[in-house]
């Protein structure tokens, strides 16, 4: 059990600096999601607390101990790979062993933690097997108990489910957070699904372009996106961007709403999360719009509309509601304290409730 | 291609490389090293001195009759056992990609000759053309062909050249065959629909697709008979009559072991050396090639 | 399984036909050298040669095996033996080994290493004949088996061959390896050879054959009989002079010469064909 605490983290090729200062702190048995788009370094991140990757600059502790220049194998952390990196010529017994014999653990404790871990994963009827012998959602399992069984202080997972389709993801989602809770070992899992993220993680970091955009649990982080960044990241459909114009020294948004009492400067944007607006009667709303189509999946229904000022913006409504035609004009309205405004460079500057006089 | 982990350790790398090193240095470098040094001096008629003559040997050898002979006579020989080992393969290789049942037991009857030393395939053919004894020089005469190979240059290079084509022979086949079952289906029974004989599809279709195949196979011949056949001319003619089979490859020995000519020797090993990288250079660029498409 | 386009009734039968007749061309000299290392001299010197079968099977190949000419075939089976194992294992080994420290280390003067192996392409054997006869005399070598061997077993094809191979080996394993706390010398053992196995077996078989017919090198540093090899003995049984060749015994000793090698190649079909598709890529 430890906590892993990340200073000023930076990692460079050669001159090109891809990760430009990470601090993060992971309590102990906490469960971590590292979340962001592909390229943004989160795996280079993770990558680095495995000691796969040296680090630049910065220090990455686990525990107390300062782990930079500690092999993987002093760190006393298990990992599980996309691809599952299992050994093709090895049964699935002897891949849950292998690091346990690298470590000259007794041969009767050994059968015993991997005999234990099997009952855990259900895999006990195919220790004898092959990788190759198992179907997808069996090798996870595989990847998973060779991480168990070693009783390592921190599991890193480096986006362990992006290879299963998507109902056993679902599946494997939910497995692996009750596994995390029962072994109570602190965890880093790095994705680009947001939903994975939300679901799995007690706190989440978004990364962008090699920088942590924001850190925190993920309804939190839902609802006060501090970038413009992950306030389009996370969320399906994203929020709603509205560009704002600057008439006689005051803000309109939509083409009709006036964002009274405060100047927003030229460039800066609201955003609006699409179950936070409400559709009524055309000229009953802040400002209205045209339907451009509508999605029913259900239990919801997707008005997508086209604001006069031009901006697309998308309606969550209820799945039994009735909802307009192509083409209806609506108005749109919504509580002020649900509209965030992002400065020109997409930094979240307050919600509107908070400007308002 | 690199890879993106690696492991870092300040010795082991150097260590693991040694030992090919080593045995590339002493082996290989150093003697190259030797013979392009060697081919700029003559020693002294008692072998005791040598002097330093610069390109004296190389115009020497190229102003000498047996030594241009002997250009055109490796061009011969490889042209021969290049196109008759080709083409034989190729149309056993075409055979047996279109039989369905029992092609398993035809490519193993086909390709065992690979396994035969050319010293040893020389002295199955020499056995066969004895101009006495032999059962295919008996059958000629019978024909009224007279055959003795140890007198009639042309007769000594078509004995050469069949043995040596005889054991190229299953290695061509062998990738003529992947070569034409790496062909999708598909498109040679779209030129069936299109109305295309056998042989048409064949000319028009499948030897096209096959070219890369057969190509590679072409710079492999002719590194083949340059260099490999060695054995082949060692045992049936040595070099004769009258140098009519004398390869480069085999002068080398000949001038270098036999003759005591390590000067010349040298510098046809300096040519040699020029020639085999030329090769080696067509080959590499074909399997980059062959790596991109 | 066929790229061609079903036939029909005669044309299958003509293919087979035409099979059957390549393979009788082929196996032509083989049958010959089998039937006159079964029959006696008296048979071979007055043509045409039986193409049956003789009663002198036993004879000629124990007289082949245990007297020969210079030595005796068993003698010179066992010296190619030894030869043939020694560059093949030789070869692979060295090879094995710097591929390994080629792919999975970072080390000063790695491409400069690479392009020396690379340029060994450009040297074969018969291109250094007398410079590389002079260096294996200087260092003593001649009439050992350390000297057939030795110059022989440095191979950039097999060296890249395995380089290949590793490349294709996802990064994931080696970085699983080391979180489990293998370093690379475990990682080689554990991992690396085994998950090789195959490529080795089929590299063995190519590199066997390559070994027991190497011919200009053993004629080359051995002088004494006793170091003869079978494939450049059978060339010392046929006399330059007038004396009468003893076909029946030479035959025997040519079969015997080639059933190793051959044994091989139709013993393990599927390894051979991949060795030897996979060596030319």
């Amino acid at each position: 059990m430890a906590d892993i605490t990340l200073k000023d983290i930076r990692k460079s090729y050669g001159r090109t600096e891809v990760i430009h200062g990470i601090d993060a702190h992971v309590e102990d048995g906490e469960f971590i999601v590292i979340v962001g788009p592909s390229g943004c370094g989160k795996s280079t991140l993770l990558r680095m607390v495995a000691g796969l990757e040296t680090v630049t600059g910065g220090e990455v502790s686990i525990g107390d101990r300062v782990v930079n220049d500690l092999e993987p194998r002093e760190r006393d952390i298990a990992m599980v790979f996309q691809n599952y990196a299992l050994y093709p010529h090895m049964s699935v017994f002897d891949n849950m062993a292998y690091g346990l014999k690298i470590a000259n653990v007794p041969k009767e404790e050994i059968r015993a933690r991997v005999t234990e871990a099997a009952r855990m994963l259900e895999l006990e009827p195919y220790l004898d097997r092959k990788p190759r012998q198992l179907s997808g959602g069996q090798r996870q399992r595989v990847a998973m108990g060779r991480a168990i069984v070693r009783k390592p202080a921190v599991f890193l997972f480096d986006e362990p489910l992006s290879n299963l389709d998507a109902k056993l993801r679902v599946q494997m989602r939910l497995e692996i957070k009750a596994l995390q809770r029962r072994l109570g070992v602190t965890a880093v899992y790095v994705t680009h699904d947001q939903v994975e993220a939300m679901t799995l993680a007690d706190r989440m970091i978004v990364m962008n372009a090699g920088v942590a955009e924001q850190i925190g649990a993920p309804l939190e982080v839902y609802a006060n996106p501090q970038t413009l960044f992950v306030a389009g990241f996370i969320g399906s459909p994203p929020m709603n961007v509205l560009r704002t114009e600057v008439r006689d020294g005051t803000a309109v948004v939509g083409g009709g709403y006036e964002v009274r009492g405060r100047d927003l400067a030229t460039g800066s944007v609201i955003g609006v999360r699409p179950e936070h607006v409400n559709l009524v009667a055309a000229g009953a709303g802040l400002f209205d719009a045209t339907v451009d189509f509508c999605e029913p999946l259900g239990a919801e229904t997707l008005v997508h509309t086209r604001t006069d000022a031009g901006d697309s913006l998308v309606v969550r409504i209820d799945g039994e509601a009735v909802f307009p035609s192509t083409g209806d004009r609506v108005g749109l309205i919504a509580d002020p304290v649900r509209l965030l405004a992002f400065d020109a460079a997409g930094r979240r500057i307050a919600s509107l409730a908070d400007l308002s006089p | 291609m690199e890879k993106r982990v690696t492991f870092s350790n300040p010795w082991l790398p150097y260590l693991l490389v040694a030992p090919q090193l080593v045995i590339t240095a002493v082996f290989f470098f150093w003697p190259a090293f030797r013979a392009i040094y060697q081919s700029a001096f003559i020693p002294d008629p008692f072998g005791l001195r040598t002097q330093f003559v610069g390109f004296a040997n190389f115009e020497y050898l190229f102003s000498n009759p047996y030594y241009r002979a002997s250009f055109l006579t490796t061009a011969m020989f490889s042209i021969l056992v290049t196109v008759l080992s080709m083409s034989f393969a190729l149309w056993l290789a075409a055979m047996a990609d279109r039989v369905i049942k029992g092609s398993g037991a035809y490519r193993t009857l086909l390709i065992w000759p690979y396994a035969v030393a050319p010293a040893v395939a020389g002295v199955l053919w020499l056995f066969m053309f004895n101009p006495f004894t032999g059962i295919i020089t008996w059958s000629l005469a019978q024909m009224g062909y007279s055959w003795n190979h140890g007198l009639n240059g042309g007769q000594a290079m078509a004995l050469v050249v069949l043995a040596s084509s005889w054991k190229q022979i299953s290695y061509n086949f062998l990738f003529f065959l992947a070569g034409l079952q790496a062909i999708p289906k598909s498109v040679i029974e779209a030129a069936a629909i299109d109305g295309a004989s056998f042989w048409k599809r064949f000319w028009t279709i499948v030897f096209p697709l096959l070219s890369p195949t057969t190509f590679f196979l072409l710079v492999v011949n002719v590194i083949y008979a340059f260099f490999e056949t060695f054995g082949v001319i060692h045992t049936i003619t040595q070099g004769g009559p009258q140098q009519s089979t004398t390869i480069l490859v085999y002068k080398v020995f000949a001038d270098g072991f036999v003759g005591q000519d390590l000067g010349s020797s040298a510098a046809q090993s300096v040519v040699l050396l020029v020639l085999v990288s030329i090769l080696t250079v067509i080959q590499f660029r074909f399997i980059e090639r062959r790596v991109h498409y | 399984m066929s790229g061609m386009v079903e036939r029909r009734g005669i044309g299958v039968w003509l293919t087979h036909a035409g099979l059957v007749l390549g393979i009788a061309i082929i196996c032509f000299p083989i049958y010959i050298a089998f039937v006159a290392s079964t029959v006696d001299q008296a048979a071979l010197v007055t043509p045409p040669m039986p193409l049956v079968p003789g009663g002198h099977f036993l004879d000629n190949y124990h007289e082949a095996l245990f007297v020969g000419a210079n030595a005796p075939v068993w003698l010179m089976l066992a010296n190619s033996m030894v030869m043939a194992l020694g560059i093949t294992v030789g070869k692979i080994a060295i090879s094995i080994i710097s591929a390994y420290a080629i792919v999975y280390f970072r080390f000063r003067f790695r491409m400069v290493f690479f392009w020396m192996i690379f340029l060994t392409l450009m040297l074969p054997v018969e291109v250094r004949i007398v410079p590389t006869y002079e260096v294996a005399a200087g260092l003593g070598l001649l009439n050992s088996y350390t000297g057939l061997i030795l110059p022989l077993i440095a191979s950039a094809t097999a060296t890249f061959l395995f380089r290949q191979l590793f490349l294709t080996i996802p990064d994931e394993l080696v970085e699983a390896a080391r979180v489990d706390g293998a370093g690379p010398v475990r990682f080689f053992i554990d991992i690396l050879l085994p998950m090789s196995r195959t490529n080795i077996a089929a590299l063995f078989v190519i590199l066997f054959i390559y070994g027991w017919n190497q011919y200009l090198w053993p004629l080359l540093v051995t002088t004494d009989p006793s170091m003869n090899t079978i494939v450049m003995g059978i060339k010392q049984m046929l006399p330059t002079g007038d004396e009468v060749v003893e076909w029946p015994v030479v035959m025997a000793t040519a079969m015997l010469a080639m059933l190793p090698p051959v044994l091989v190649v139709i013993f393990m079909q599927n390894l051979f064909v991949k060795g030897l598709v996979e060596s030319e890529k």
